[in-house]
């Protein structure tokens, strides 16, 4: 029974790494972006050219079977990723952003950039699954009934020193404020001199950042295909509105009952179901406290 | 005549081209004052202090800086010119603590941050104790010396405050005029909205009664507050020089 909790937070880690972003986008941006699935998808085929231009496999520490280079290619493809991501905002978002266009609208248009991408993926990359590196995975019992893998030790800490850092980011510099700031009361940003263009691009780069850690990471455990990032899409929209749409703590909560949920689903014989199963928890919750774990009311 | 910190030329401005809410409003303030501008509800006041702080779109007219043009400069940009604007609501980002709020008052001057703080807290000594509170969690009146005190961090020479009466008792009314005018004794220029004439007058150098989008009279405090045409504007009713 407690094997799935081990399973649980593993994949809550990954869904919180992308849900970020969304949440990011959404109370920053004002629109929730349906191409965040498609960022983490990038990033992940990104990390796997760079890990073939670097040909040295994905590398090892210790008992984790992978080691600097599938570390280093990830920070790469942070770079790459987070580029594509600021052209996409420069090209598109920004042009809607100037002509005030509808919430609606950026919504059809993020709609069209996941299309876009994931086709864009397919042609590049073809449909077929890939891996970064075949390795034999290990496991051990961390607890009584609980059996890990070293990789989903060190997925889960790559991602609580990834929050770690954010968080230090939004309170304790001063471009954090502004973020915070602007996704508060963007008038009065603007009204303080916040240059608003400017937290834009943070928050397109911090996105782009964490989607891609949660895309490689993902690709790692699993296989990189066009669609992964997609089929992360519902996940990440559940933890983000679960754990309350404009608190960032909250999407971590939030991501933490999903990847449990979803874990519990699979555990007690649900696998197809888990996407509903998952929608059924996120709806009766809401029925009770609408505005998520953390959220407050608007 | 000493050249005006800030003066306005004719300004027409409203949210939409063609329904302008200022018709050719004209005003000057100069070094040192408080200067007030009244009116009924809908005679265009804070929509003037919009229009200088770039939140509504001037159609026509100039807006001026000790001489220098900044007719629709982009409102990020104005705080770099050393001009602050409190607006009437939600001036506080009430998510972020009290010394939050401050520290984002001098993004543009982040090297004077220690001293415009310890200015600020000297003005409104009641900061000192509430840095670390968010600041959606204090009463109006402290949201209010939060708001004024971000925005002297910027250590502005302009300060424009839409109705910072708003919302709170007459006796934290008469605490927050007195807080303007120790801003004053500092070398602020002020240019205030407010409702509360009487009050706001009895504080300020000078003042402009607006109506239906244009200044109708102008003057020292002193004089509008013996003028019986003020009253009448502020009934709503229309003066005889609105008539005229």
């Amino acid at each position: 029974m407690i094997q799935f909790v081990a399973d649980g937070i593993v994949n809550a880690a990954l869904i919180a790494l992308g849900a970020i972003g969304l949440s990011m986008t959404y109370n920053i941006l004002r629109f929730a972006n349906f191409a965040q699935g498609e960022i983490l998808t990038i990033g992940a085929y990104f990390t796997l050219l760079v890990l073939g231009v670097l040909g040295f496999g994905i590398g090892a520490m210790g008992p984790v079977a992978f080691g600097w280079p599938l570390l280093a290619s990830i920070v790469v493809a942070v770079g790459t990723t987070s580029i594509i991501v600021l052209i996409v905002d420069w090209l598109l978002f920004r042009q809607l952003r100037d002509k005030n266009a509808s919430r609606i609208t950026f919504i059809m248009a993020a709609f069209g950039v996941s299309l876009m991408g994931r086709n864009l993926i397919t042609l590049v990359a073809g449909g077929e699954p890939k891996y970064f590196d075949f390795y034999i995975p290990k496991t051990f019992e961390l607890l009584p009934g609980m059996k890990v893998r070293p990789d989903d030790l060190a997925i889960v800490a790559i991602a609580v020193i990834a929050f770690i850092i954010l968080f230090a980011f939004m309170n304790r510099t001063s471009m954090g404020r502004q973020m915070r700031a602007v996704a508060e009361n963007p008038t009065l940003a603007r009204i303080n001199g916040i240059d608003v263009r400017a937290v834009i691009r943070w928050t397109w780069i911090i996105g782009a950042s964490l989607a891609t850690i949660a895309g490689a990471l993902l690709a790692h455990n699993t296989q990189l295909r066009p669609e992964m990032g997609f089929d992360m899409l519902l996940p990440m929209f559940a933890a983000l509105i679960l754990g309350g749409a404009n608190n960032l703590y909250g999407t971590i909560l939030g991501a933490i009952v999903v990847g449990l949920t979803e874990a519990l689903a699979v555990y007690v014989g649900l696998s197809g179901y888990r996407a509903a199963v998952t929608f059924l928890v996120m709806i009766a919750f809401l029925m009770v406290r609408p505005q998520g774990i953390l959220g407050e009311k608007e | 005549m000493p050249e005006p910190v800030l003066s306005i030329k004719n300004i027409e401005a409203g949210y939409t081209p063609s329904l302008p809410i200022l018709r050719g409003v004209s005003l000057d303030v100069f070094e040192g004052e408080i200067v007030t501008i009244l009116g009924p509800n809908g005679a265009g006041k804070s929509t003037l202090i919009k229009a200088i702080a770039g939140l509504v779109k001037i159609s026509s007219g100039t807006v001026s800086l000790e001489g220098r043009d900044i007719t629709g400069l982009a409102t990020h940009e104005l705080i770099r010119e050393r001009v602050a604007y409190v607006p009437q609501s939600e001036n506080v980002f009430a998510r972020l603590s009290v010394e939050e709020n401050l520290a984002l008052g001098t993004l543009h001057n982040p090297t004077q941050h220690a001293s415009q703080r310890r200015r600020v807290l000297d003005l409104f000594p009641d900061l000192e104790h509430l840095g670390h509170l968010a600041a959606g969690k204090l009463s109006g009146g402290q949201r209010q010396m939060v708001a004024v005190g971000r925005a002297l961090m910027a250590a502005p020479k302009l300060l424009m405050v839409d109705e910072p009466s708003a919302g709170l008792s007459p006796k934290l009314a008469q605490v927050v005029f007195a807080q303007l005018v120790q801003v004053k004794q500092t070398g602020v220029t002020i240019l205030m909205v407010e409702q509360n004439a009487r009050a706001a007058l009895q504080i300020s150098d000078r003042g402009y009664v607006m109506a239906e989008g244009q200044e109708k009279v102008h003057g020292a405090a002193a004089s509008l507050l013996e003028n019986p045409e003020v009253g009448a504007l502020y009934l709503g009713a229309k003066s005889r020089m609105a008539r005229s």
